[in-house]
């Protein structure tokens, strides 16, 4: 592989874990479209932070980025206060709002600037090697490994250190509050976190869909994994390998980089919402249907204990009578029975059914009414 | 009652949203070793009374004391155990670790919990009887179980003073016992338990205090001297004293509508 093609894949998956690590907060805090927002109103951060310093690399443009990411927070948190419109209205009102001064700011009086609009919307990570980071002339590698490697250290510090408060203030904001954990500065503080990893990362795979790799690997954890530990983790993994699968389909469609990682991204989401373990649409179908058998194996006990031992039960036992009192077809009668003979609830002895102790003791205990009146 | 011994004071309060008073010049006295409960009608402020005491919502007017000094400065000696429904149960953690949380006032800021915390953490659902449940996502506990958690937690806390809003709300018979005979266990360990509570019925038999409220204080004393029909009228309106006191349990058919029945 040239050492091209392996800086790209680099680049892509740090970028991808330092995303996921915060999303898992946002999404845990049911925010994730505050990461669609603040990654939009970044670019004011930006331009401003230009203006100031005429130069489009200056990490004072991180900083201005950092603070409209919060003033975003901010003002969603204001207007949502006034109970006037709704969190989702808010914060469509908010960042179209600061966005839109960034465009007219952009076109108006940067126009011969390099703050490309579709740069900033789409990214290019094909072209990320070429910028490289040569301090005194010394080539050490593409400047953004460095920025997203920066970047993902400092996330990782910043949920290492405040792991705790951030766990409780996401969990349970009042506790966090009573205990004096300050939950308003951990959320401006996680808001500035996000605010500067979607800066670093959408020079690399633009705006829109640097949020599919901040809210998608964190929304599939949370359907796999249910601890706070093993959801960063696997996150993260999720994050890295959205990156690396989608690199190599962009290679083999001969498409854009950063619309494959985020696709892969979206499909491993898909899969894991079909085939979460336990959450699973495939899982939660199967149990259904589970339930629906085993319901219906215990109305058929539940009939064969009420006529136990009495003088038709030589008639009602039968199965050809299931079909005529239970009014069940003659296909879902004989697959009861089977399911009911194969669980062992059951014995059959030519047409007719009985009962078995096993059967017994666990139609009583879903139907104590009858085991009361045996009883009496 | 020795002055003294206040464990929670609270004078002039006054909570407004928008210029619309939601508690209205309330003076309050928590004598240490009691279990209170908070009553009154739907919208009286009883929750609000709560998180201003606790610090939650700032005072328009007026000033809690807890042990004669500022919430601040007492944070520790204050556990809280908030509505169930005011939590995300599907958040991915197991009740141990909800538990520990109870600890994290005494570790502060940066520190992490170890095994001194696990301990006293697995201590506190023992007492609860929740200590099989320890690994168990939270998400599976049922109800009463969710609730056994949250009281863990606030014994994890190890404070002196309890408030507990509705911990009764939606839990099953044994739960319901269970919790007050743990209430009963911190009064009788000199501890203060306040109780928002909305079952009118069961206050004289669970508490030895109560406090009625309804945007202004009605009453608040002992239970027998809170619990006349003046009062009751006074906070609940007619409704109520034309049946009595003795008929509390057919009281504010909208309130309980959503509680279990007890004693069933």
């Amino acid at each position: 592989m040239e050492t091209y093609t392996l800086e790209i894949i680099l680049i892509a998956v740090v970028a991808a874990a330092a995303c996921a690590l915060p999303g898992v907060f946002l999404v845990l805090r049911r925010s994730a479209m505050l990461a669609d927002a603040i990654s939009h109103t970044v670019l004011l951060g930006i331009v401003l932070g230009f203006f100031l310093t005429g130069d489009l690399s200056s990490p004072f443009l991180v900083l201005g980025a950092a603070a409209v990411g919060v003033l975003t927070a901010l003002l969603t948190a204001l207007l949502e206060r006034t109970q006037l419109v709704k969190n989702d209205a808010a914060v469509g009102l908010i960042f179209p709002a600061l966005f839109s001064v960034a465009i007219i700011l952009i076109s108006r009086y940067a126009g011969d600037v390099h703050l490309d609009t579709d740069v900033v919307l789409l990214g290019e990570l094909a072209f990320a090697p070429f910028d490289r980071f040569a301090p005194f002339g010394v080539d050490l590698g593409p400047r953004g490994l460095y920025v997203m490697g920066g970047i993902l250290l400092i996330n990782l510090a910043f949920i290492g250190l405040f792991y705790k408060e951030l766990k409780l203030s996401t969990f349970d904001v009042g506790l966090a509050a009573v205990l004096g954990f300050a939950p308003a500065v951990v959320h401006y503080m996680l808001m500035s976190l996000v605010s500067i990893t979607l800066v670093g990362a959408f020079d690399i795979v633009g705006s829109v869909l640097v949020v599919a790799l901040m809210v998608a690997p964190a929304a599939s954890a949370y359907l796999l994994v249910n601890r706070l530990p093993a959801m960063l983790a696997l996150s993260t993994g999720l994050g890295a390998l959205s990156a690396l699968t989608g690199y190599l389909l962009a290679f083999l469609l001969d498409a854009s980089i950063a619309g494959s990682i985020a696709t892969m991204a979206g499909l491993i989401f898909l899969v894991s919402l079909l085939f979460a373990p336990e959450q699973g649409v495939v899982a939660q179908l199967r149990r259904r249907a589970r339930q629906r058998w085993e319901f219906a194996a215990l109305m058929l006990n539940a009939h064969l204990l009420n006529h136990e031992g009495s003088r038709e039960a030589e008639q009602e036992n039968r199965a050809s009578h299931l079909t005529d009192h239970l009014r069940w077809s003659p296909e879902f009668a004989s697959q009861v029975i089977t399911y009911a003979q194969r669980s062992g609830l059951i014995a059959v002895e030519g047409d007719h059914l009985r009962l078995t102790p096993a059967g017994r003791q666990r139609t009583l205990k879903h139907y104590p009414s009858s085991g009361t009146l045996e009883g009496t | 009652m020795n002055q003294a011994n206040l464990a929670i004071e609270i004078t002039d309060l006054t909570i407004a949203y928008k210029e619309k008073p939601v508690l209205w010049d309330v003076d309050l006295e928590f004598p240490e070793g009691n279990l209170t409960a908070i009553v009154g009608p739907n919208g009286a402020g009883k929750t609000t009374l709560l998180k201003a005491t606790l610090g939650l919502i700032p005072p328009s007017a007026g000033q809690v004391l807890v042990f004669g000094k500022p919430l601040r400065q007492q944070r520790r000696l204050v556990g809280y155990v908030p509505q169930r429904g005011s939590v995300d149960w599907d958040f991915p953690t197991s009740a141990l670790d909800v538990v520990m949380m109870g600890r994290y006032g005494h570790l502060g800021w940066l520190r992490r919990p170890g095994k001194a915390e696990r301990d006293l953490a697995m201590q506190a659902l023992h007492s609860v009887g929740m200590q099989d449940f320890a690994g168990r996502q939270i998400s599976q506990l049922s109800g009463g179980q969710q609730q056994r958690v949250f009281l863990a937690r606030a014994l994890a806390q190890d404070a002196a003073i309890y408030l507990m809003d509705e911990p009764f709300q939606g839990v099953d018979a044994v739960t319901e016992r269970a919790i007050l005979e743990m209430m009963r266990r911190l009064r009788d360990e000199g501890k203060t338990v306040i109780v928002v509570h909305h079952d009118l019925q069961s206050v004289p038999e669970y508490f030895d205090r109560a406090v009625l409220l309804n945007v202004r204080k009605i009453a608040s004393g002992p239970v027998h001297e809170v619990f006349t029909d003046d009062n009751l009228r006074a906070a609940y309106g007619d409704r109520v004293t034309r049946l009595g006191a003795a008929a509390l349990p057919q009281l504010e058919p909208e309130s309980r509508a959503g509680l279990p029945v007890m004693g069933k």
